[in-house]
């Protein structure tokens, strides 16, 4: 029998597989912060008010480059956009929620709780506490990635870069997205937003970032417009 | 914390400026986290929009992550760094083929440092 309790802790127990790449990618984006010239309290402030990894990295080095304070921004929305994707997917399990608590998952939303929620609708196993299901994914994982944002942030890199940690980060990434292309156009979006990527680094202020995020958007929806069209059917 | 203890000019940004940055990227964030779980149940939501949101995380996590792989610290001499894009293209394999998210980390981090430690160069 499921009680808060239990699906409190199958939660914290969901999480514990995301735990060795959360914490060299803390422990990089604090010390990212520290060495890009940013005050140690707003490193740790940024990622307690931000609380997006990816998102906190694009913006230090904007702002270690002094863009200007609207691009930081916008290059924080593109990067993070896709989590409104995650808030309507989640938003259905969470219509009896009170209120505030709302406020408070939102807060907590990321990329690990989208994959863990939809891997668990798809095989029709969600807990029927949900939101103590929620709550033990999330305030787990929120406090390793602070305490690791803080290490990285107080004690700079503890880590010799000969070790590499930082290839953490794209792996990270990689066993998100990989999963997540179900159909042609999702791997076409992927691969033309990568080579997209790969030939604009060069443009100033990571402007390389959102002109190949939004390339590849558009190639996804033309392509499955184009693709339905052919084969008269859902992809 | 102290700047001085930590050298001249290395917390240089710190200040209001900064923080209204850090404060408007916040929000921004949260309100893209909030906009379908506090919208009400029964809003019409335009279907051009959730159809380009799929795509979304599909463009933005690939675009970060190839930068990464292609350039970041490649040997001296080298435009690209070839043990990184080996050991991404294993890692990329196992979470195609296991979805594990520890596993591919695992993985990808244990081909690199096999290539950095017994690689030819």
């Amino acid at each position: 029998m499921e009680t808060q309790r239990s699906a409190l802790i199958t939660g914290i127990r969901d999480q514990i597989p995301f735990i060795p790449g959360n914490i060299p990618f803390g422990m990089i984006t604090g010390a990212a912060a520290v060495s890009a010239g940013v005050d140690p309290w707003l490193g740790m402030a940024m990622s307690m008010i931000m609380y997006a990894g990816a998102a906190q990295l694009a913006a230090i080095s904007l702002m270690a480059q002094h863009a200007p304070g609207a691009i930081v921004v916008l290059t924080v929305l593109v990067v993070n956009l896709r989590m409104m994707m995650y808030s309507a997917a989640v938003a259905p399990y969470f219509r009896q929620t009170p209120r505030v608590r709302k406020w408070l998952f939102s807060y907590l939303l990321t990329d690990h709780a989208f994959a863990l929620l939809t891997a668990r609708f798809d095989r029709n196993d969600v807990p029927r506490h949900i939101d103590a299901y929620y709550f033990g994914v999330n305030a787990s994982m929120w406090c390793v990635w602070q305490a690791s944002v803080a290490v990285g942030v107080f004690a700079g890199t503890l880590v010799p870069a000969k070790w590499s940690l930082d290839f953490a980060i794209p792996l990270v990434f990689l066993s998100l997205v990989l999963p997540a292309l179900q159909t042609r156009s999702h791997w076409a979006a992927a691969i033309v937003a990568s080579v997209a990527a790969a030939f604009c680094t060069s443009l100033p202020m990571n402007l390389g970032l959102i002109a190949a995020a939004v390339t590849g958007v558009l190639v996804g929806i033309w392509s499955e417009r184009k693709w339905m069209a052919r084969d008269g059917v859902k992809i | 914390m102290d700047g001085a203890r930590r050298g001249k000019n290395m917390s240089e940004i710190g200040g209001l400026g900064a923080w209204l940055i850090v404060v408007s990227a916040g929000l921004v964030t949260f309100a893209v986290r909030a906009s379908f779980i506090l919208l009400p149940p029964d809003t019409d939501v335009p279907r051009w929009l959730t159809g380009s949101l799929k795509y979304v995380a599909a463009a933005v996590l690939p675009a970060l992550l190839t930068p990464d792989v292609l350039f970041r610290d490649a040997a001296a001499g080298d435009v690209l760094n070839v043990y990184r894009i080996i050991a991404a293209i294993v890692a990329a394999a196992f979470a195609i083929k296991t979805r594990s998210t520890i596993g591919t980390m695992l993985t990808g981090m244990a081909v690199l440092w096999i290539l950095k430690w017994w690689g030819p160069f």
